[in-house]
């Protein structure tokens, strides 16, 4: 289906992620299983973006997590650069890491703050000894530099910056190792619209510039247009529809994504006349069936 | 008259580290029925100025330390915390972000919502089940009188925001503040929301403020907007002339700034990004709150020194800048409006 004369740089097939649904006071048992994400495929080609929208607790992050692995799937597989992924031994899973990063939603959360700027971004070189000390400080504050961080504050701590800075380290932590693919988990959710736009035109320049693939997760679907070559939209752990971004948004096929879409409000009040009514239109014929 | 009429009100904050002037000489008015939208980004001092409002800031650390807030011509800053309760609730209701916070976890809902309505009219228990059990309806919860005696956990968050609606609605407020009501929600459960508080303003005559950061949720349901920036009004106007000729350069930023959801180039472009970060209110900027990251503010004009005040620079449009993109060398003509 993808016209991409490259092969692809991932490769998703029938991923299923199901989790244990326990119950009782005593003895636990599980009782059943959430499925998660439910025979999903999909492919990315190298240097493309491929975004993945859907509601909260459509499976997203599950699915996410999976591709690096950071979660075991129940079943399927997962090829990246041709290599599947599911089968390997931890040294070489290891191995493979370093070409595959995440950037999380909380950039208060995702950064040890017992540690200083510095050391959360060299951390990643540390663990896969890479370098000496001294090379890893000028790797360090060449990462911090070209996202936007002034590297004068190598020694300072995540709590002493704003919700964009942080996201900044993020970022410099996550490109440390020259990673092929970036996971990006909803990396601007937590931000404000002026701070939400600096993070997205860095994300686009990094593409640009390093020839990165990203699976760009968030909710908010006019950043994912704004950031994807191609679309997945997620419902109830399945995909069931994925695109090229214009012909999604132009003409969704699935009824599910025309009232995802529908409901977006748009910064536009002449045209939210219309769809305010298109919308409750779409949401009677739904709820009828 | 006004319904309500805010008139020049400060709160600050006295902390420890400073005196944060979370709410900077706010001034607006709303008349019975209309919808205000304020919007602005996170500290920007939309929720203190609802707060203040409602009389319900912290005190300490915080205080109102100057201004007015005329409820119907009554000074609500002057009345007593029980002339306020009877205020509260019963002519103005406010509704917020989390309804997990706002709804009591131990207290069946059905509970919940009687004791609000006996709180202010004096009916039997029964006759209050019976008022809940409609609003419960009201609201489009399916098998409400079923639903009265479940605790909120057993209930979505969408579900609960519309609890927090028919509580908010029980005693036919005159104004409801809704303060970020549709955030935590998807989507598609922001718009039913958004629509039910479309009918339900029309069918009970009321007035709304709507406090949210997403420029497209006010294009939708307000019919003036005020724009706060570093606690301070930056611009007001009606919606229509709010979006069409934008007026304060933080204003244009804002929209400049929002990734778009059809048009062409979107993927390849790039966005407006604002330099810079929000205004430190311990220690705002000496005059106009912008200029730090005012692409038209430079170093030998008077942003920096004098305070700019909120100006009508056309008949309902207000702006608080020394730049006002129609008074910019080259500026527009005044846009065709589409029909
Ligand atoms: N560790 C876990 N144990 C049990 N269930 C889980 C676990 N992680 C996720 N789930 C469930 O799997 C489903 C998918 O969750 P996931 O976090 O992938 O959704 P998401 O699309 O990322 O949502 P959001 O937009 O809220 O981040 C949900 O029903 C969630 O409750
Ligand atoms: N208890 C407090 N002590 C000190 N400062 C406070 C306190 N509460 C709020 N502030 C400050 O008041 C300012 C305005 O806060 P407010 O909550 O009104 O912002 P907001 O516009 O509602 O933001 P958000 O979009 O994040 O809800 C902020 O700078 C905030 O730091
Ligand atoms: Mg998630
Ligand atoms: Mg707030």
């Amino acid at each position: 289906m993808s016209a991409s004369p490259k092969p692809p740089l991932l490769e998703v097939s029938n991923l299923l992620k199901h989790f244990p649904v326990r119950s009782g006071i005593l003895i636990e048992r599980t009782v059943d299983h959430v499925k998660a994400v439910d025979d999903v495929s999909f492919e990315i080609a190298e240097g493309e973006t491929l975004g993945l929208v859907g509601e909260s607790g459509s499976g997203k992050s599950t699915t996410g997590y999976c591709v690096l692995q950071l979660l075991k799937p129940t079943s399927g597989s997962i090829r990246f650069q041709g290599e599947e992924l599911t089968t390997l031994g931890r040294e070489e899973l290891r191995r493979m890491r370093r070409e595959m990063q995440i950037v999380f939603q909380d950039p208060y959360a995702s950064l040890d703050p017992r540690m200083t700027v510095g050391d959360i971004v060299a951390e990643p070189l540390v663990v896969h000894s890479i370098g000496s000390r001294r090379d890893r400080t000028l790797r360090v504050r060449e990462l911090l530099d070209v996202v936007g961080f002034d590297p004068g504050f190598t020694n300072r701590y995540p709590h002493e910056f704003s919700g964009g800075q942080r996201q900044r380290i993020g970022i410099a932590r996550a490109l440390a190792l020259s990673p092929k693919l970036v996971v990006c988990d909803e990396p601007v959710s937590a931000l404000d619209v002026s701070i939400q736009a600096q993070i997205l035109n860095l994300l686009k320049d990094l593409q640009q510039d390093f020839g990165l693939t990203y699976l760009f997760i968030a909710h908010d679907l006019a950043v994912v247009r704004s950031m994807s070559d191609r679309i997945a939209v997620m419902n109830k752990g399945k995909l069931i529809e994925i695109g090229p971004a214009e012909e999604l948004y132009a003409a969704p096929r699935e009824d599910y994504t025309k009232a995802l879409l529908s409901a977006v409000p748009i910064p536009d009040p002449r045209a939210m006349k219309e769809r305010k009514a298109a919308r409750r239109k779409l949401r009677h014929a739904l709820a009828e069936g | 008259m006004a319904l309500l009429e805010v008139r020049n009100l400060a709160t600050h904050f006295f902390t420890r580290e400073g005196t944060v002037r979370a709410v900077d000489g706010v001034s607006f008015a709303l008349e019975p029925g209309k919808t205000l939208g304020i919007v602005g980004e996170s500290g920007s001092g939309k929720s203190v100025t609802a707060l203040s409002i409602m009389g319900l800031i912290p005190k300490p650390p915080a205080e109102i330390v100057s201004g007015d807030v005329l409820f119907e011509g009554r000074d609500l800053t002057k009345l007593s915390e029980k002339q306020l309760e009877d205020v509260r609730g019963r002519e103005i209701a406010m509704i917020f972000q989390d309804p997990m916070t706002s709804l009591n976890p131990t207290l069946t809902i059905g509970t919940q919502i009687t004791e609000t309505i006996r709180r202010h009219y004096d009916v039997p228990k029964q006759q209050a089940r019976k008022k809940a059990v409609e609003l419960l309806e009201e609201v489009q919860i399916p098998r409400a009188a079923d639903r009265l005696d479940d605790y909120p956990h057993r209930f979505s968050g969408g579900m609960r925001q519309r609890v927090m609606i028919a509580i908010a609605l029980s005693c036919d407020p005159k104004l409801l503040i809704a303060d970020e009501p549709t955030t935590a929600l998807d989507v598609t459960v922001q718009a039913a929301v958004l629509d039910l508080l479309d009918d339900l303003r029309q069918a009970h005559e009321m007035a709304m403020i709507l406090i949210t950061h997403d420029m497209g949720v006010v294009a939708e349901s307000a019919d003036d907007i005020v724009v706060m920036y570093g606690g301070q009004i930056v611009e007001h106007a009606s919606v229509n002339d709010l979006f069409d000729r934008p007026e304060h350069p933080y204003t244009e930023a804002l929209l400049g700034a929002l990734p778009q959801i059809e048009g062409e180039g979107i993927r390849t472009g790039r966005l407006t990004a604002i330099p810079g970060r929000p205004p430190d209110l311990k220690n705002p900027p000496p005059a106009c709150r912008f200029a730090p990251r005012c692409p038209y503010a430079n170093a030998n004009d008077s942003c920096a020194t004098v305070i700019p005040e909120l100006r009508e620079i056309r008949k309902d449009h207000w702006v608080r800048t020394a730049h006002p993109a129609c008074e910019r060398a080259g500026a527009r003509e005044p846009e065709k409006v589409q029909a």
